[in-house]
């Protein structure tokens, strides 16, 4: 390093990069991620991208960014704002600057500055020259031209050569946060090893970014995080979708049930089934479906034979699968139905995320067909409830209604890999017995047999009509359909006793309770936190498990004077924690697509307790 | 895990065996009663499957009942969805013998995104059709094989749908296997069960029957004594397409067309009558041949259209399980568990 820069140390920084859907933002934002990771920060990422694949170069509505939070402690959320922006054109800067902090660094690839960006981006001025980045620390990189000097003798033609700048900006990100370069290198040739020219050339060019930073005037200072205190073990980075389906694997064989997916590719949910459709030899089937009414149906007949039966999409999906649900209900098959959740209504917002699936999810279907919902609060949590969505399904014959979202599906954050001995059996047993077998008898958690094709003796039908109880007849009986409507809820509800009871944590005895459920814990914890922090009281509790409600739900709720239920949609668990506990609930929504900022909700919690005591 | 369960044992089975304690509830001479008989009648002699092994799924309508009457494994769906659920099963358990009975609204109407994608993927279930082109569980509406300007409950002034050509579907979506037959052919129609059930890949069975409440006497002319000689050609493969009582007349092509002729002194040969080759690798004859039942100078063809062997699909995901597991090994969860980048804090 250059003698006489100065080395400033930080406890976190949140960065993000941004430029065109085809500058390759994504892949920035992950190596960053991962060498970030290794480096043992704490951290978590938010990619936020077009649902358009390449939309028109140079155009706001094409930016592609990746937010990534980094630190020195323990941290809940991608970070409200960053500190630095890395705009790799007028459009990205457009976009962005609106987040940034009051201070904030923002790198900016100054040869993309021209008329016509501009125009593009939609600048009538120059924000450069203009005064609007008064109160920024801008950076003007040279950063095409630098990257086309560097590799000017590399055989690739300028359209290729302008592709590597990418890597010369995350070599100049590595060297100013005092990343080591060698796992993208590694990364690097693994990636290009069939096209050794253009290996060379990013290696070339992230070299050259890192060189530039050490030798460049235009950075005085470079700034060092920390490796975090985790808890001692193995980590990996994971986002949710993977850890989901890796989750599934692990049930697979912990259960000794061959996994079966039935899906049709939809985002945000595709990576799973990208993911789970690797891994043939634990066994894993998955069938990509002619539609998403294929993809549940597919799964139920898997289920019906004996298959730990999943299958994945989101909310237009579930809509599509309605039907099925039922079915699968009637039938008191395991089924369990992932819905990584987007914004709604209708094709919505794709690429983006929301909460506001949660009523459809418990209440969506024709007649009373209660499923088990349940909701993962952070990426690496979405591993353990893949395991509770198999448990909970195979023991009580019931279908489960997985909810992830947008936010957690592709964010990251890092993992402490449990030990596979660690890990619970699932137990499952399948019904061989001859003697008094009949298709609809229960045992004592109300769950039907599992008796599958193959299995001689134990021939049976089974339907979507109304069933005598233990026989399974179909049966019109007007005592008997009350009579299986509120053993079907029984069951449901009888969960409550084998899930963990609802948490308090923060000020127990406090006065306002802040509450959520699935992907929001982050913002909430990081919110409640920092409230308390400044000297405000207050207690949080999360819901993983939507239906039934953990038992002393009621109990929690009564405590406290003011509940503020934070969510991403109108309300929606409001509204069904009121109708079920007779609670006044104060329900703080967003609903832009967007994960919270930790700050949004410590502002709510701030106006509640009327400003904070110290 | 099903080898262990399964037991093998060698005693003949019976009609009786494969019918259930279930009263059946079709109306008075459904033809549906005829396609239960001749599939309980049939099922003892297939060879190698046994009755526990055996699977059918059905979705909504009268026929759709059927899983309930026949004593295998059975699985009464929701509408349409019969093709892709047995999809599951046969994916998931490829030792199974999957059948599916369907309807023509069922199959062709609201279920006809499945049927036509597992006949494109060659998925080795047992598909029968119970077509009566008519809807008769909700009591009478046109259906996706009601003849154009038929009048119903939704059409008093004739319905304006042109209908689906089943088999001609089926061959356009590549089913492996294409046959038709009457329900009241019962002889026809066990063999037709039985070659359905010897094929490796996705059968297609059409079976003509007949509604004896909202569309009765569909088919007569076809089953009748008097006029199915004159108005069914059977198809036999390697024998020259004859029909008629007298088996005086016969197929033709006449360029690129079939043509019904009189074969004779004076009138056509026997040697230019086409013959039937159920295994022709390509489907335009046996296309032709479905479609000639839109024709009304032509008779109707009953027997196998068409039969090839194509590798299935269930037998494919297998075949990828076993390749990539003895290529990766089998899946170590440590390995997958640990993968990517980790590192370790003390």
């Amino acid at each position: 390093m250059k003698v006489g820069k100065e080395v400033l140390e930080l406890s976190d920084v949140t960065v993000r990069f941004a430029g065109d859907s085809g500058d390759g933002m994504q892949l920035t934002g992950t190596q960053f991620t991962n060498t970030t990771a290794l480096v043992g920060n704490d951290l978590s990422t938010l990619p936020d991208y077009p649902a358009e694949i390449r939309a028109p170069v140079g155009t706001t509505y094409g930016v592609s960014g990746f937010q990534l939070h980094f630190s020195s402690s323990d941290i809940q959320t991608p970070g409200d704002s960053p500190d630095i922006l890395v705009a790799m054109n007028p459009a990205a800067l457009k976009v962005n600057v609106k987040d940034l902090k009051h201070n904030a660094a923002i790198i900016i690839n100054i040869n993309s500055f021209d008329a016509r960006n501009l125009k593009l981006a939609g600048y009538d001025t120059n924000p450069l020259e203009d005064g609007s980045l008064e109160g920024y620390n801008v950076v003007q990189v040279p950063l095409s031209q630098q990257t086309s000097k560097a590799l000017e003798d590399s055989g690739l033609s300028a359209k290729e050569i302008s592709r590597c700048k990418n890597f010369f900006a995350l070599g100049m990100m590595y060297w100013l946060y005092s990343r080591p370069i060698e796992p993208t290198l590694k990364w690097i040739k693994d990636k290009f090893k069939d096209t050794p020219l253009l290996a060379a050339a990013n290696e070339k060019a992230l070299l050259a970014g890192y060189y530039f930073g050490e030798n460049t005037e235009l950075f005085t200072t470079r700034y060092q995080v920390e490796p975090a205190k985790l808890p001692k073990g193995i980590y990996r980075n994971i986002s949710g979708n993977e850890a989901l389906a890796i989750g599934f694997v692990t049930a697979s064989v912990k259960s000794g049930l061959p996994l079966f997916l039935g899906s049709y590719p939809i985002t945000p949910a595709s990576d799973i089934l990208h993911e789970l459709s690797k891994h043939k030899n634990f066994g894993v089937r998955t069938f990509q479906a002619e539609d998403e009414i294929a993809a549940i149906t597919s799964a139920i007949g898997a289920a019906f034979s004996g298959a730990l039966a999943i299958t994945t999409t989101s909310g237009p999906g579930v809509a599509l699968k309605t039907e099925a649900i039922g079915l699968a209900v009637m039938t008191e098959l395991p089924l369990i139905i992932i819905d990584v959740q987007r914004g709604g209504p209708s094709t919505g917002l794709p690429t983006k995320t929301e909460q506001s699936d949660l009523q459809q999810a418990i209440n969506g279907r024709n007649g009373e067909a209660p499923v088990v919902v349940i909701a993962a609060c952070t990426p690496a949590d979405c591993f353990n409830m893949a395991l509770e969505a198999a448990r909970l399904a195979t023991k009580y014959m019931v279908p489960v209604l997985y909810l992830s979202d947008g936010y957690i599906a592709n964010g990251s954050e890092p993992w402490k890999i449990p030990e596979p001995d660690s890990i619970p059996g699932i137990e499952v047993k399948f019904r061989t017995e001859k003697e008094g077998f009949a298709p609809y008898m229960r045992d004592e958690n109300l769950a039907r047999p599992w008796a599958i094709p193959g299995t001689a003796g134990l021939e049976h039908r089974i339907g979507g009509l109304e069933k005598s109880n233990v026989s399974g007849n179909v049966s019109y009986d007007p005592e008997n359909h009350e009579f299986m409507v509120r053993l079907r809820a029984q069951k449901v509800k009888n969960i409550e006793n084998d899930i963990p009871e609802l948490e308090v944590t923060g000020d127990i005895d406090a006065d306002v309770l802040v509450i959520g459920w699935g992907g929001t814990y982050g913002s909430i914890t990081e919110a409640v936190s920092r409230a308390r922090r400044n000297g405000g009281r207050v207690a949080q509790a999360h819901f993983k498990y939507l239906n039934p409600f953990p038992k002393n739900t009621g109990e929690v709720l009564n405590k406290y004077k003011h509940i503020i239920c934070a969510e991403l949609n109108m309300g929606q668990l409001a509204k069904f924690l009121k109708s079920e506990y007779l609670v006044d609930i104060d329900s703080f929504t967003k609903i832009q697509g967007l994960p919270f900022k930790s700050s949004e909700i410590e502002k709510k919690i701030e106006t509640v307790i009327g400003g904070y005591s110290k | 895990m099903a080898d262990q369960i399964i037991e093998t044992k060698e005693i003949k089975l019976t009609a009786k065996d494969f019918a259930t304690d279930q009263d059946v509830r079709w109306c008075p001479g459904c033809g549906d009663y005829s396609i239960l008989a001749q599939v309980q009648r049939s099922f003892p002699d297939l060879v190698g499957i046994k009755k526990e092994n055996i699977v059918w799924i059905s979705g909504i309508g009268c026929s759709s009942r059927f899983p309930y009457y026949m004593n295998t494994y059975g699985f009464h769906s929701i509408h349409g969805r019969a093709p892709a659920i047995a999809t599951g099963v046969k994916v998931s358990r490829p030792e199974l013998s999957v059948w599916v009975a369907a309807g023509d609204g069922d199959l062709l109407s609201i279920g006809g995104n499945h049927f036509i994608h597992a006949c494109r993927k060659n998925v080795d279930l047992k598909v029968l059709l119970f077509n009566n082109r008519i809807y008769g569980l909700t009591k009478g509406q046109y259906s996706p094989t009601s003849e154009k300007g038929k009048i119903t409950k939704t059409s008093p002034y004739g319905s304006v749908d042109y209908p689906f050509n089943p088999a001609a579907l089926a061959l356009g979506s590549n089913a492996t296997f294409v046959a038709r037959s009457l329900d009241r052919d019962t002889k026809h129609l066990q063999e037709m069960i039985r070659r359905a059930a010897a094929h490796k890949g996705l059968a297609f069975l059409e079976i003509f029957q007949n509604c004896s409440i909202f569309n009765d006497g569909a088919f007569d002319i076809l089953t009748d004594k008097k006029t199915k000689d004159d108005n069914v050609l059977v198809l036999e493969h390697g024998k020259p397409m004859l029909f008629g009582a007298n088996k005086d007349k016969g197929i033709i092509m006449d360029g690129a067309k079939p043509k019904a002729v009189e074969i004779g002194e004076g009138k056509h040969r026997i040697e230019d009558v086409l013959v039937h080759d159920e295994f022709d690798e390509s489907p335009l004859l046996a296309t032709l041949l479905a479609h000639m039942t839109d024709d009304p100078s032509m008779p109707t063809p009953i027997g196998v259209f068409r039969q090839v062997t194509k590798s299935t699909y269930d037998g494919d995901v297998e075949e990828q399980i076993t390749s990539v597991t003895s290529k990766k090994g089998e899946g170590d969860l440590e390995k997958v568990l640990f993968t990517g980048s980790t590192w370790e804090v003390n």
